[in-house]
């Protein structure tokens, strides 16, 4: 039988998967914000599973303002990321250290 | 087990081996697609916990907007995988504790008696779960709901003005030196006499 835990549970694999892939990516600006998004949907597992074990409509309510968050939050990183790759012609994380100058 | 029960596992296998496909793909283009297989078996587990207005959403928002975003910036930059992927696995072994540790306390907490209910409370299925959101969203998160928006505003405004500027690459003229301009750069009088019929 399938119980809260097990929701509860999967959502904490996903959430240090993308620790991991965090770690492994840590050069490669685009692989960290998909790490970020696979972070974000870990959580919304455990807010929806606890809204329906809970019997509480309010963490649904809180995944769709996430989505939206998350949402405006890629838009924004992506348009930083080609920012940055028109003026240093790379995305290396390493490479984008001007500001030390 | 119930059918609902194998398809739990189903999908929450799917999720964590397309979601360890999405961190080691040698291609930022497969790490997308995974992440789109991910959100799938994410909605589908949505559904299983009967969110299915969430789970529609994120195949729409995400898979349908977001992701091809993501597609369509990997696929436009001009990315040197092998500089990026120096050194790739040199973290593994502190990161694959860390990460082990996090499980292992997050299955410490989870295991607790609280945790392990098996029949849910449930929300009232007399209206769909569209409707019901729809009236808690309406009424009791009206605010946070116009401030959802304007965060939306706010990102498009931003995404657009970060890209726009940089290399000029259209042939439209700036209005501001179309307002500068003055007679003499556009009109010339030129003098001369006028010629005689023959």
């Amino acid at each position: 039988m399938v119980t809260l835990s097990h929701y509860l549970f999967l959502g904490g694999i996903l959430f240090s998967i993308s620790i991991l892939g965090i770690f492994l990516n840590r050069k490669n600006i685009i692989l960290i914000l998909m790490a970020i998004e696979l972070m974000l949907l870990a959580v919304n597992i455990n807010f929806i599973a606890f809204s329906h074990y809970l019997g509480d409509l309010s963490g649904q309510i809180f995944v769709f303002f996430i989505l939206t968050v998350a949402a405006a939050e890629s838009a924004i990183g992506l348009a930083i990321i080609i920012l940055i790759f028109r003026n240093y012609k790379s995305i290396n994380v390493a490479d984008v250290n001007r500001l030390k100058e | 087990m119930i059918f609902t029960d194998y398809l739990f596992y189903l999908f929450s296998g799917i999720l964590v081996l397309a979601s360890l496909r999405v961190i080691t793909a040698n291609n930022p283009v497969y790490s997308a697609l995974s992440l789109v297989l991910a959100f799938f078996s994410a909605a589908g587990i949505w559904l299983l916990l009967h969110a299915e207005f969430l789970a529609i959403a994120l195949v729409l928002v995400y898979v349908g907007a977001v992701m091809v975003l993501f597609l369509f910036v990997v696929m436009m930059l001009d990315i040197n995988i092998e500089a990026l992927r120096q050194r790739f696995w040199s973290y593994f072994p502190v990161a694959l504790l860390i990460a082990l540790l996090f499980i292992f306390e997050i299955y410490l907490v989870v295991t607790d008696k609280f945790f392990s209910s098996s029949d849910p409370a449930g929300i009232p299925l007399e209206k769909s779960n569209t409707h019901s959101i729809g009236s808690v969203l309406y009424t009791d998160y009206l605010l946070p709901f116009q401030v959802a928006a304007v965060i939306l505003l706010v990102a498009i405004i931003s995404a657009i003005v970060l890209t726009m500027y940089g290399k000029k690459s259209h042939k439209a003229i700036d209005p501001k030196d179309q307002i500068k301009v003055n007679r003499n750069d556009r009109v010339r009088v030129v003098k001369m006499k006028s010629e005689k019929k023959k």
